[in-house]
């Protein structure tokens, strides 16, 4: 019997989640030391590679391409964005932080701000943004499960929870950074595969990256530069070009500049994404491990935007125009899930594609994009099968870096350090593992009943990270001035402001985009959060005492090699 | 650790400057790369044609990720060396 879609995909998912177990239950550990930070006996190489996957989460590979399909030039924000952020980690924290050599990044907080208070801001912070982004993956597990295996949702969570469950609550750090490296593995070969296949049958020149300003080789366009000839399709349609910037019905330069540099510094504050640069032995393999993550993900996301293309132009031209009744087998195939729907509502029996409301006839989810990819590309069944275990990598990756985030803020900076001191460390590794499972059963139930606002979600972590820790972080490096006035009243001042603006506009939905400050969207207004931080951390700083001599020799040491 | 850490020699502050200037030229070719020509120059730049690439548009989607991959090797190479310098001296 020949193996079908089906088949195919319980083999693979069933053969990586064996591997996960196994590497989880090789790489168990038994001090905090090894839970929290994998001893920092972490090679450079293999942190680039978990980190990737701790980075890349389920919207990274499943929405992203698809996001900028529909976006065109301003889907570069999610690029860039999330790309850039490393060399704010490479060249500003990263070093740092490791040569510091603690567990956390609330730990750091504290020491640095010889500060209870300012550790508990930061730990507050840490938690929160960890939850908001953790529920998101969870469901994206339970997405994945549902649309390749059509499991109901919660089925697909709750295997979700037990793996998760398994690994980090077993293995800590180190169990999640070997169980990453793998899963980075299977995620970008399913990535890549796909992204191929199509552009060498849509441009015959098989790298994406080259295929994506290469010519058509097939169909009516056939000789066309393809992003011209999107360009080409967009005009016909009436819709703004697919390179072009900051014309009508695209957002602004303004912002596009905001939300960009939002993500960028928020990223560098993410905590689970700073804590993976404890791992390593050394400030120099901190260096080196952000250069070998930031080769890992740029591969996915230098591939990412030429799969958006190839996706454009294969969407529009099968079916625009095209009787319904001779659509391809992978639209047919797709409808049954609902991500792809068609109406005809001027009853000719073709599909027209159209963004007007009034003759709208098809309706496409953006997730589509990667998922069908295989299919419109005519790949084998074990293709399509990888890229569901490719989905279920990456969304699970992300949700065991968050979660050990939030096991070690509670178990690490409240009870050791803050309720109840003299605990050992065998008690603090049973705390550590209870609240790693605890919070994976939240995260497991966020995901099943996901909060209805979830649009505002990425805005909010990505806000929050930008106007909380990164100023707090880089300026306790680079000053030894700044005072834990000047960082308590920066923090407050940065997530008071950021959480009160999206609340307004994405969660009451108070006003529309004619109110915006500066015509700056909520996803973009950590980066004037972050400036607000700055300003005040530095204006309270000049009229608080100094800090205390031990504290500036700390900020001297950190800011040397370890000299060996 | 080698040597005393609290007391800052001439060539702690040495070290600590050639870091920063390298900091900070590197954060000036993050930004042109990313903000100058991906975003505030996009426009004029998306005239100039690369291939099937409008070049503005380019920066934005595959340059600035490119650049900043070898901004970083090139950081954590330069920043080996000093370190290397640091320990001869």
């Amino acid at each position: 019997m020949e193996w079908g879609i089906q088949e195919w995909t319980y083999a693979i998912v069933g053969a990586t989640f064996a591997l996960y177990i196994g590497i989880a239950i090789w790489a168990r550990v038994g001090t905090t030391a090894g839970f929290y930070v994998a001893g920092q006996g972490v090679p450079a190489l293999a942190n680039g590679m978990a980190t990737g996957a701790d980075w890349m989460s389920a919207a990274s590979f499943i929405s992203m391409a698809g996001l900028i399909s529909f976006m065109g030039y301003d889907g570069s924000i999610y690029l860039m964005g999330w790309t850039g952020g490393y060399v704010l980690l490479a060249l500003l924290l990263a070093p740092y932080l490791r040569k510091y050599g603690k567990f956390t990044v609330p730990e750091f907080v504290g020491d640095r701000y010889y500060s209870q208070a300012a550790r508990v801001v930061a730990v507050v912070c840490a938690i929160f943004i960890s939850f908001t982004y953790v529920a998101g993956q969870m469901r994206g597990v339970g997405v994945v499960f549902s649309r390749s295996l059509e499991f109901e949702i919660y089925t697909g969570v709750y295997i979700g929870v037990c793996m998760v469950f398994l690994y980090a609550t077993l293995g800590g750090m180190r169990g999640i950074t070997y169980t990453q490296v793998a899963q980075y593995c299977v995620l970008i070969v399913a990535y890549l595969i796909p992204a191929v296949a199509i552009s060498q049958k849509m441009t015959g020149q098989p790298i994406p990256q080259l295929g994506f300003g290469s010519m058509v080789v097939e169909g009516p366009n056939a000789g066309v530069f393809l992003l011209e000839a999107i360009d080409g399709i967009h005009r016909d349609l009436g819709l703004p070009e697919y390179t072009g910037a900051f014309v009508a019905g695209k957002k602004s330069m303004t912002d596009i500049f905001a939300i960009t540099m939002a993500l960028m510094v928020g990223t560098a504050g993410l905590p689970h994404v700073l804590i993976r640069f404890y791992t390593v032995k050394t400030a120099r393999m901190a260096r080196w491990s952000v250069m070998w993550a930031l080769i890992f993900i740029a591969l996915l996301y230098t591939t990412a935007p030429a799969v958006a293309a190839f996706a454009r132009v294969n969407l529009i031209q099968t079916l625009h125009e095209r009787p319904y009744d001779q659509a391809p087998e992978w639209f047919t195939n797709w409808e049954t899930t609902g991500l792809i729907r068609f109406e005809d509502k001027n009853g000719d029996g073709l599909i027209q594609y159209s963004e007007d409301p009034e003759t709208r006839e098809l309706y496409i989810d953006r997730d589509i994009m990667v998922l069908a990819n295989p299919e419109i590309a005519e790949l084998p069944a074990w293709v399509v099968a990888l890229v569901a275990a490719g989905g279920l990598a990456a969304a699970l990756s992300t949700a065991a870096g968050l979660l050990l985030v939030i096991s070690s803020s509670i178990s690490h900076d409240l009870l050791k350090s803050i309720l109840i001191p003299d605990m050992t460390d065998r008690r603090e590794l049973l705390a550590a593992r209870i609240s790693a499972g605890g919070a994976v059963l939240v995260a497991g139930y966020f995901g099943i009943h996901p909060p209805d606002y979830v649009a505002a979600v990425v805005a909010f972590a990505f806000g929050l990270a930008a106007a909380s820790f990164f100023p707090v972080l880089v300026l306790g490096v680079f000053s030894k001035r700044v005072t834990k006035e000047g960082a308590i009243a920066g923090m407050v001042t940065g997530i008071t402001f950021t959480a009160a603006y999206i609340s307004y506009f994405k969660i009451f939905k108070y006003g529309g985009p004619e109110q915006w400050w500066f015509g700056i969207s909520p996803e973009g207004i950590g980066t004037l959060g972050m400036l607000m931080n700055f300003a005040v951390m530095l204006a309270v700083s000049r009229v608080t005492p100094p800090p205390p001599p031990e504290v500036q020799a700390m900020v001297e040491e950190i800011r040397l090699p370890s000299r060996v | 650790m080698s040597k005393n850490s609290s007391s800052k020699t001439q060539h702690d502050v040495a070290y600590w400057r050639r870091n920063l200037r390298l900091v900070g030229v590197s954060l000036a070719v993050w930004f042109i790369a990313s903000f100058g020509l991906g975003i505030l120059l996009v426009e004029p730049l998306n005239t100039i044609h690369i291939g099937g690439f409008p070049l503005g548009f380019w920066f934005a989607q595959q340059g600035a990720i490119l650049v900043f991959v070898v901004l970083v090797f090139v950081y954590a190479r330069r920043m080996d060396r000093i370190e290397q310098d640091d320990e001869e001296l």
